[in-house]
């Protein structure tokens, strides 16, 4: 593991927790309408194609294409150190669900707006933040690290 | 029926000092700016019978809210029959629509509006520990909880991301970005209280630190003090005011047709611009061809892009090609842009100064930058990721 960052955290709800929690064991979690299966985010007490309120959390293939990105060089939050990728990813369930997440082990020149990535998972106490690196690369890669 | 925006009309405006660190209390520099704009309409603040501002006396939001509704109405005794804040509206000339119904429905007749900002101050007491942070610690909620956490903390992130993807899309490139913001510095150094004056070439732009790719320190506006004000009157007082019929109204858009989101819409435009601007033209037989001079919101210079594309100038992702060279844009090209400098060098009036910029345009007083040819006609707009809004002004 590498040192761990110090970040500001979500504050876990009743209607997040399932979310923030999820990659305690690996896995990318949405809520999805039972009755016409639209995955909905952020979270929502309604699907907002068919109104119904009966909704179910699953699990996702944790794939996803990279959308829009920006490598950060300015610092804002002091524990969190530039430069960092942050990129906006399309899950493969549904290309209207988007995360904002870190692009990691990745290089800059190779990123690639269109290109293929995987869910990883940073664990900062009692929050796994869904984190996305290129499809294939080494789950155990450090980011920085070639 | 005749539509509502031919009930009222900008009769006075007025503005504070603008700089960077003037140390004075927020409220100071909204007295200057609401005693200007009832002066500059010929009244007294005993006509002013209605107060809306944006964003409003916002705890917690620093610098970003300098003085609500309630705290003026109370400085200045005023006796409003009505009264609004919000920083939930479309966009900060929102609050100027808001103005305008409550004039068109009768409730006012003169309306006081203003924007007070104070980040440049605030950060500066910050930093000298006169006011100690008070947040901080606890968790994240709302829709920071999103993208704070991946130290997408700044709005320069965020909308760095959709001009990524624009580029993308359209081949745009950071050089017919720049024009925005050359063309904004060579038209501020006409501007008496623009902060930033000094000459900037397209190679200073291109050549600028790197905030968040694609967008350099020149894409992001210069946060400032500063209050801004107007006086939105009725049609059938406006006569008496200093100046008779005023600054018109010729249509307003203030549609939201997209989420209200920073991920999960069309990622190619900032949100909230696309619904204003089609509102904005379904309101009015003018057309593109008609218009004399745009005031777009530029808190990026990617903002005002959008505005220009959304608003037809041009076609679907060709705004880098209209843009090549800056001619167009230029004070004295076919569609001047920002004349004042916008908020990339004039400072970060907060939505308000376009509004400002096009009345002084319209009627005539903009001195050594005014835009030749008698302009009638004139956009402004603020939003873009948030939701926005736009206005078509005519001159009286």
């Amino acid at each position: 593991m590498s040192k761990p960052v110090k970040r500001p955290l979500p504050m876990l709800t009743d209607q997040n927790r399932f979310f923030w929690t999820s990659g305690t064991d690996g896995k990318l979690r949405f809520l999805r309408c039972s009755e016409c299966q639209n995955y909905i985010h952020p979270p929502a007490p309604v699907c907002d194609k068919c109104l119904s309120m009966e909704q179910e959390v699953v699990a996702v293939s944790g794939r996803a294409t990279l959308a829009a990105v920006t490598v950060n060089h300015q610092m804002w939050i002091p524990t969190i150190e530039p430069p960092y990728v942050v990129g906006i990813v399309e899950i493969e369930e549904q290309d209207s669900v988007r995360l904002t997440t870190n692009i990691v082990k990745c290089d800059e020149e190779d990123l690639a707006i269109g290109m293929a990535l995987e869910v990883e998972f940073e664990e900062c106490e009692d929050v796994f933040l869904p984190m996305f690196r290129p499809a294939g690369a080494a789950a155990g890669k450090q980011a920085g690290e070639h | 029926m005749e539509k509502f925006e031919y009930s009222s009309a900008v009769t006075g405006f007025g503005m504070s000092d603008v700089g960077r660190r003037l140390m004075r209390d927020p409220m100071a520099l909204t007295v200057d700016a609401s005693l200007a704009a009832i002066a500059d309409a010929g009244l007294t603040r005993d006509d002013i019978d209605g107060v809306c501002t944006y964003p409003g006396m916002v705890p917690g939001a620093g610098g970003f809210s300098g003085a609500g509704a309630h705290d003026l109405i109370d400085v200045l005794r005023l006796k409003p029959n009505w009264h609004n804040s919000g920083l939930e509206q479309a966009g900060q000339l929102g609050s100027i629509v808001a103005a305008m119904m409550a004039v068109a429905t009768g409730l006012c007749r003169h309306v006081l509006c203003f924007r007070t900002v104070w980040e440049a101050t605030y950060v500066q007491l910050q930093r000298t520990g006169q006011i100690r942070y008070s947040g901080g610690g606890g968790r994240l909620s709302g829709g920071m909880e999103w993208r704070i956490p991946y130290g997408a903390a700044s709005a320069s992130n965020w909308i760095a991301m959709y001009c990524s993807r624009y580029m993308h899309e359209y081949g745009l490139t950071k050089e017919q970005l720049g024009q925005i913001a050359v063309n904004g510095r060579k038209n501020a150094a006409l501007t008496p209280y623009a902060v930033y004056k000094d000459p900037m070439t397209m190679e200073d732009y291109l050549s600028a630190r790197i905030v968040s790719t694609p967008l350099g320190l020149f894409d992001c506006d210069v946060p400032c003090d500063a209050s801004v004000a107007f006086v939105i009157s009725h049609k059938d007082t406006a006569k008496d005011s200093r100046r008779g019929r005023g600054v018109g109204f010729e249509s307003v858009g203030t549609a939201n047709t997209e989420r209200v989101s920073w991920d999960q819409g069309d990622l190619r435009y900032l949100t909230g611009i696309d619904g204003a601007a089609n509102m904005l033209w379904s309101r009015t037989d003018l057309r593109q061809k008609d218009i004399d001079m745009v005031q777009l919101y530029d808190g990026f210079s990617f903002n005002a892009l959008c505005w220009l594309e959304k608003l037809g100038f041009c076609g679907v992702g060709e705004a880098g090609a209209f843009l090549e060279g800056g001619h167009r844009i230029a004070r004295d090209g076919e569609l001047p842009l920002n004349t004042n400098g916008g908020q990339l060098s004039a400072g970060r009036l907060h939505g308000y100064g376009f509004l400002h910029e096009a009345c002084v345009q319209l009627l005539g007083e903009a001195g050594e930058r005014q835009v030749p040819n008698n302009p009638q006609t004139a956009i402004a707009s603020s939003g873009g990721g948030v939701p926005g809004s736009a206005l078509l002004l005519t001159a009286p």
